[in-house]
């Protein structure tokens, strides 16, 4: 850094040495996801920044609004060998769905019994939920269950078909994984969608499901997406914290997520690429 | 005691205080949430009248939350002032309006320590969004810790650089960014991603490398729970403003692991450090409508009275700054962009009426029926109410919380239309270091060339 050597120049005014302006701010922006070095026409944003947000704003709105492909996620899923149910929760649309937080978590009368019908029993239940964004299902959905797999293969969890959700909210996981007898269940839900990231998906583990729990007694993973936690990557984590679920019989907050450690030592990172090319 | 008001032949029956209240609320998704929402516009017609007819005396007589069963009621109680309670005492809530409409600065700052929340809380709901704006530009409540918030014809913007995952050189990219567009008068404020004390340091020791280095006229803080802010006050970090959520019942606020012990220790520590140049007032609190019901703890009482109730708790600490983070909750609580201006508007009235210095977190989420424009209009009307500060968020996005607020750029548009200085301390660094002109406006050309020697990365 150095002071204004122009003889016109009254103030200190430290500037960089080599580069302009332009290229700083350029520089600058590639630090953050956050929208920097817009520029300004006046007092206002450029036009390409104000057209650029609404139109994430567009894909955004699109996420929450757009309902699930139950029938295209159900046959992704079962792609993989998995068995698929279907339920809904008792929010009868969307516009009820976001007003109503209550109706979304607990199940349709005749789905609960659906589920109970089935056979029972299992380690885990997972339930593939829509929540604020269908968008994060149908492109992380399957994905993440296939990554999920070979992990569940090595440890000898028997799972449940997995249940695709409608109009679901995290606890309605609870009254599935009750109605299925599971030991634990695992949600996979549409997270709300950011500006800047529509396809997010969330992962909230549960140990012995029942109307009630509180989300306290859940372990999350959040920001499952291309660009944020990779599905290799929640896979393993889902798998490290169900494995300690099973052996402490605690998820929640007592439950501490220590499974970037296990990551970041040799055999267990190993273990994830294994997992993925299995 | 049941309040009845007759329409034509038909009577409303309220059962309490509390239902009356909730039923002249303008009608929000939160209250129907909670069974407590007027259930025919007539109904919410007739409440108003109602609630208009009650002296504010009995409101202060009823408690909605009985003094024995919860501490906000008592904080509420105890701190009331009796003798400023004599110049307005005698009125109904119709009456009050009226007298607030035609009240001056001065006697809004008589009688502010003598407003509970829930008296203003009931004027407010038989207001129009016109009478919010007009009492609520009245009164002038003027903070101080290295600057001067409040001051009559000035808003202030928190600069609100998060990242997603706490990193130092993304997060003084994004302060790089608001000062060079002239914001971060009121605070420069992170929500942090991690909630370690490890982490809490090193945010705090880049906030206060970055103020010290040029010499920025403001405060720093990390938004983190007040009870890891105390831990980083014991051992030594740099802590200008305290930071805390609070809410207006004894169970939300012990939803959110506080207590009002907790936060007089936390007051008597920062004060303890003597950081503020021209003022103690060192306290950063956090509201919103909805929290109460969110956490079951809302005492059958709706939600924009319980939020008035977190301003008493505020108010008690004399702090720099509180704000509403009105759009944050989602549309279970206020639908659309309809119910969270009015609700920003609320907000903004009560906080102001009862002597405390409001901002407000205009924004929404993206599953809420609102936009930009919903934003634009609710910063207006603000800005006319003089609102003391809003945030300042880089293009409006919030990359680490996942909502929409207020941009750097709406800060300057506001300024523009509406002539809001910056506080005078920091409108005056902003001049000296060659960012803005004597008017306050922006210089033209490279944004922000006076700091990028602080560039990350950068800096020979």
């Amino acid at each position: 850094m150095r002071t204004c050597r122009r003889s016109a120049c009254t103030r200190s005014v430290p500037v960089m040495e080599t580069d302009d302006p332009q290229k700083i701010w350029a520089r600058l922006a590639g630090l953050t996801p956050a929208r920097i070095g817009l520029g300004r026409a006046g007092s206002f944003l450029p036009t390409r920044a104000v057209l650029r947000f609404g139109l994430d704003h567009a894909q955004a709105r699109d996420a929450v609004h757009t309902p699930m492909d139950a029938d295209a996620v159900a046959e992704a899923i079962g792609a993989l060998g998995l068995g698929t149910l279907r339920a809904a929760s008792r929010a009868p649309d969307r516009a009820s769905y976001l007003r109503r937080p209550d109706l979304g978590r607990r199940l349709a009368p005749e789905d609960r019994a659906a589920l109970e019908a089935s056979e029972g029993g299992a380690d885990l239940a997972l339930v593939v939920a829509d929540g604020l964004s269908a968008r994060a299902v149908h492109e992380g959905a399957a994905p993440l269950l296939a990554a999920f797999a070979p992990h569940a293969e090595r440890a000898g969890w028997r799972l449940a078909p997995v249940v695709v959700a409608a109009q679901a909210r995290v606890a309605l996981g609870d009254e599935i994984g009750a109605a299925l007898r599971a030991r634990a269940v695992a949600v996979l839900i549409g997270e709300r969608p950011g500006l800047s990231s529509p396809d997010s998906l969330g992962i909230y583990l549960t140990l012995a499901p029942r109307v009630g729990r509180s989300d306290a007694e859940r372990n999350c993973i959040s920001n499952v997406r291309a660009a944020g936690l990779t599905h290799d990557r929640a896979a393993f984590r889902l798998a490290w914290l169900l494995e300690r679920a099973l052996a402490l019989g605690l998820t929640g907050v007592r439950l501490k997520d220590e499974s970037d450690r296990a990551l970041a030592s040799g055999g267990t990172a190993a273990a994830v690429e294994d997992a993925s090319r299995a | 005691m049941a309040y009845r008001h007759v329409v034509g032949p038909r009577t409303h029956v309220f059962a309490d205080l509390a239902a009356l209240m909730a039923k002249a609320t303008p009608v929000r998704s939160g209250d129907r949430l909670a069974g407590l929402a007027a259930e025919s516009a007539e109904e919410n017609a007739a409440a108003k009248w109602c609630l208009a007819e009650v002296p504010i005396a009995e409101i202060l007589a009823r408690p909605l939350i009985p003094y024995e069963a919860d501490d906000v009621t008592r904080l509420i109680l105890d701190t009331h002032d009796a003798n400023a309670f004599a110049e307005i005492g005698h009125l109904t809530v119709g009456d009050f309006r009226e007298f607030l409409l035609t009240a001056s600065s001065g006697t809004l700052a008589r009688i502010a320590p003598a407003v509970t929340p829930e008296i203003a809380a009931a004027v407010s709901k038989i207001m129009r969004n016109q009478d919010l704006i007009a009492v609520a530009r009245k009164a002038r409540i003027v903070t101080r810790f290295r600057n001067t918030i409040g001051l009559p014809g000035t808003l202030a913007v928190r600069l609100q650089p998060n990242h997603p995952t706490d990193d130092p050189a993304g997060i003084t990219a994004a302060i790089l960014d608001g000062l060079s567009l002239g914001c971060g008068d009121a605070v420069i404020g992170i929500n942090p991603a991690s909630d370690s004390v490890q982490a809490l340091g090193d945010l705090l020791h880049l906030l206060d490398e970055m103020i010290q280095r040029h010499a920025i006229p403001t405060q720093g803080c990390v938004l983190t729970h007040v009870t890891t802010t105390l831990e980083a006050m014991e051992r030594g970090l740099p802590v200008d403003l305290v930071f805390q959520s609070i809410a207006g019942t004894q169970a939300a606020n012990a939803s959110f692991g506080v207590t009002l012990s907790v936060l007089k220790e936390a007051h008597e520590a920062m004060l303890a450090l003597k950081r503020g140049t021209l003022g103690d007032n060192g306290l950063y609190f956090e509201t919103g409508q909805g929290s109460a019901l969110s956490a079951d703890a809302h005492h059958g009482i709706d939600q924009q009275t319980l939020e008035a109730r977190a301003y008493a708790v505020a108010r008690v600490f004399r702090p720099l700054l509180v704000n509403t983070v009105v759009g944050f909750i989602g549309p279970e609580y206020l639908y659309d962009g309809k119910e969270i201006i009015r609700a920003g508007l609320e907000d903004h009235f009560c906080g102001k009426l009862m002597g405390v210095p409001l901002g407000v977190d205009v924004c929404y989420t993206n599953h809420a029926e609102a936009d930009q424009d919903d934003m634009d209009t609710l910063l207006t009307l603000l800005g006319a109410a003089g609102c003391t500060y809003i945030m300042g968020v880089p293009g409006a996005d919030d990359v680490m919380l996942n909502y929409q607020s207020t941009s750097f750029h709406d800060a300057l548009y506001l300024r523009e239309v509406l002539g809001l200085k910056r506080a005078p301390e920091f409108e005056a660094w902003l001049q000296g270091i060659g960012l803005t002109d004597g008017q306050g406006a922006l210089l033209p050309g490279p944004a922000g060339l006076p700091l990028l020697g602080s560039a990350p990365g950068l800096a020979a």
